[in-house]
């Protein structure tokens, strides 16, 4: 599937105006979405901001209170779970602990009503497709976390679901592992050619594995597209703050550094530091501040400033640069095309 | 304000914390201190006693002085397969299973409702409503249900209202589970001793059933189940170690009770009838302890069954 594509005729997973509350509060607050075949999915947004129940609403295990959803097509409202051709890797794994792994990934196969020879055979073809072979007689106690993913991601996918869906799947991994299973469900997505419809609150989780991201908050999705284009071009404040905490600028703000005179965001490693008496390079706006924070962050500093006139900035920079020090002055440049109008504000 | 000047003074170095370093640095020290007394209960007071009962049973009495003979012999252990003694055995340990049966049956639907539906006020009233009968007097309740077994008693009058006075008369028409009335035949017997053990069963069943993460349920729904298959796949198996915890409850209390037969039944003994006389009113001790052995060795059995069936799989 194509980055841009636009999602075709049968979406594989259609919401129009799904609402869903929980007594007061509504979890969903009319969501309209469109999935395409055979596309990497992303929901990120903050804890409570709906995407969870979006993603259980799809699975079935919640009902919408208004709205409607359709797979591929199909009305799914009042399907309970077993009857819908979506499968889920739970965000704890979930795993049977009665079970070994190997009967954990045939236990699909099991309640199908296939037989022990055919299902044994196609657990182990799951098991060796997330590289875990010879594991199946092995308890899912006796896997470290990584593995019961790994198990977790073979039993939803051994009953070839038409959209798998993945609940924060790893947020309970450490951060080489995280990389290393971001890369391979890619893969995985990518050889299988199924439809991944992937919950996160990890922005940099979202933005490198997702064909298209939709940023939910307060039950809304506040923005959807390709990675670059909600980084680059976060529509609303929530968003700027939420994808790469960007500055927020609003529009007196943004036209006094050669911008639109509207709300916009300005991403910090587009301004740079610069050195004493070097010339401010073309198309960009000078702005001479005070620096009230320094934090190392490998690659890079974020350098928190304050100019005359009230301004609060802050810049990324290579880490290498020669760094600012606090309350001291600095120049920094502002690209003026890096100064963004936020489309979803007024 | 300095930071010096929030500086506490150092708590004093008594007896006690001088005490208290000399624990922490020697852990298994106080390992062994929390774990003596416990131990030495139940080692000395509780097995210690237990398995010089039982050992009584190597034993044999006198048939003409009534005395202990002292001597190793297996004559008293073989006596429990005399046709009279063997009876009394089967009759209990089958009383003892129904109980179990019917407790299991009756217990799951109201501890699976308290795990999986009850909010927090009415999870409270259940504890109180199970517990609450364990609170009255055990000789009470035996003898209210006598009452109410009895041929003029509540279930049959109430039985004759709903028109099943018939059903009734047939029930105890039967062999084995009847009798004159429902007070005086093995039906009223397990009856009553399913009320009075059924909290033993409901609780360990829904503590069993509460550590069943609703995900595993989700996940077998997820994966194609139906709810009848998630019950038997998932639930059920999950949940089978608080059977098995119940089990032990209700089947050992049958198998030792004397007290019920007694009230309620027919005037063939039981099992806890029989060390009552056999140590009592004739003496015989050593018949007595190797009655005593057959609820331990039952509940080896059926504890070894459990744990081939899988039971424990998931612990």
């Amino acid at each position: 599937m194509h980055a841009h594509a636009a999602p075709i005729a049968l979406p594989a997973v259609r919401f129009a105006s799904v609402v869903r509350h929980f007594g007061a509060v509504r979890a969903v607050d009319g969501v309209d979405l469109s999935i395409a075949p055979g596309e990497f999915f992303a929901m990120l947004g903050p804890s409570g901001s709906g995407k969870t129940t979006c993603l259980r609403l799809i699975a079935g295990f919640e009902q919408p209170d208004a709205g409607h959803i359709e797979i591929f097509g199909e009305t799914v409202e009042g399907l309970p779970p077993y009857r819908r051709a979506v499968n889920t890797v739970f965000q704890d794994y979930a795993l049977f602990p009665h079970l070994s792994v190997g009967d954990n990934v045939a236990y699909g196969l099991r309640v199908r009503g296939i037989g022990r020879a055919d299902r044994d055979r196609m657990a182990r073809e799951a098991l060796a497709m997330v590289k875990l072979s010879g594991m199946e007689t092995r308890r899912p106690a006796q896997l470290s976390g990584g593995q019961r993913q790994r198990v977790a991601l073979a039993r939803a996918l051994v009953v070839r679901p038409k959209v798998l869906l993945l609940d924060e799947p790893l947020g309970a991994l450490d951060l080489k592992l995280r990389e290393e299973m971001q890369s391979e469900l890619k893969g995985l997505q990518r050889a299988l050619g199924l439809t991944f419809v992937f919950v996160t609150h990890d922005q940099s989780e979202a933005l490198s594995m997702a064909d298209r991201v939709a940023v939910f908050n307060e039950g809304r999705i506040v923005q959807v597209g390709p990675p670059e284009e909600v980084y680059e071009r976060p529509a609303t404040r929530f968003v700027a703050r939420f994808v790469g905490s960007a500055n927020v600028l609003e529009a007196r703000e943004a036209q006094a550094l050669g911008g639109p005179a509207r709300p916009s965001s300005l991403r910090p490693e587009k301004i740079a530091l610069l050195a004493p008496g070097a010339p401010v390079p073309e198309g960009a706006a000078l702005v001479e501040a005070r620096v009230t924070d320094v934090s190392y962050q490998g690659p890079v500093r974020r350098v928190s400033v304050l100019t005359g006139e009230g301004l609060a900035l802050t810049a990324a920079i290579p880490a290498t640069a020669a760094g600012a020090m606090v309350g001291a002055t600095v120049r920094l440049a502002v690209p003026r095309d890096a100064v963004r109008s936020m489309e979803g504000e007024q | 304000m300095s930071l010096a000047s929030l500086d506490l003074p150092a708590p004093r170095d008594g007896l006690l914390r001088r005490l208290s370093d000399m624990l922490v640095r020697r852990a298994r020290l106080l390992t062994l201190l929390l774990l003596l007394p416990p131990l030495l209960w139940l080692g000395l007071v509780y097995l210690g006693s237990l398995f010089v009962f039982l050992g009584q049973s190597v034993f044999s009495i006198d048939e003409f002085s009534g005395t202990i003979v002292r001597e190793p012999t297996t004559a008293t252990l073989l006596e429990l397969f005399r046709p009279a003694n063997l009876d009394i055995l089967l009759r209990t340990i089958g009383i003892s299973a129904a109980v179990t049966v019917l407790c299991a049956i009756i217990a799951f639907p109201i501890a699976y409702y308290a795990a999986r539906y009850a909010g927090p006020r009415v999870k409270a009233a259940f504890y109180l409503a199970v517990m609450m009968p364990l609170w009255s007097s055990y000789l009470v309740k035996v003898y209210g249900w006598k009452l109410l077994l009895a041929k003029e008693g509540a279930i049959g009058w109430f039985a004759g209202k709903l028109g099943l006075a018939g059903a009734l008369e047939a029930w105890l028409a039967l062999p084995l589970v009847g009798g004159p009335s429902l007070s005086v035949s093995y039906t009223g017997m397990v009856l009553t001793f399913t009320y009075l053990w059924l909290p033993f069963m409901i609780l360990p069943v829904q503590a069993a059933l509460e550590r069943v993460p609703p995900h595993l349920i989700e996940a077998a729904g997820d994966l194609g189940a139906a709810p009848g298959l998630v019950f038997r796949t998932v639930i059920l198996p999950l949940a089978m170690p608080g059977v098995v915890a119940g089990a032990i409850f209700t089947f050992s209390l049958t198998l030792g009770d004397y007290i019920v037969p007694q009230i309620i039944g027919t005037s063939a003994l039981v099992l806890g009838q029989a060390v009552y006389t056999l140590q009592g009113t004739a003496g015989n001790i050593p018949l007595a302890a190797a009655f005593s052995l057959v609820p331990i060795l039952v509940m080896a059995v059926f504890l070894t069954l459990a744990k081939r069936t899988g039971a424990f799989d998931a612990l």
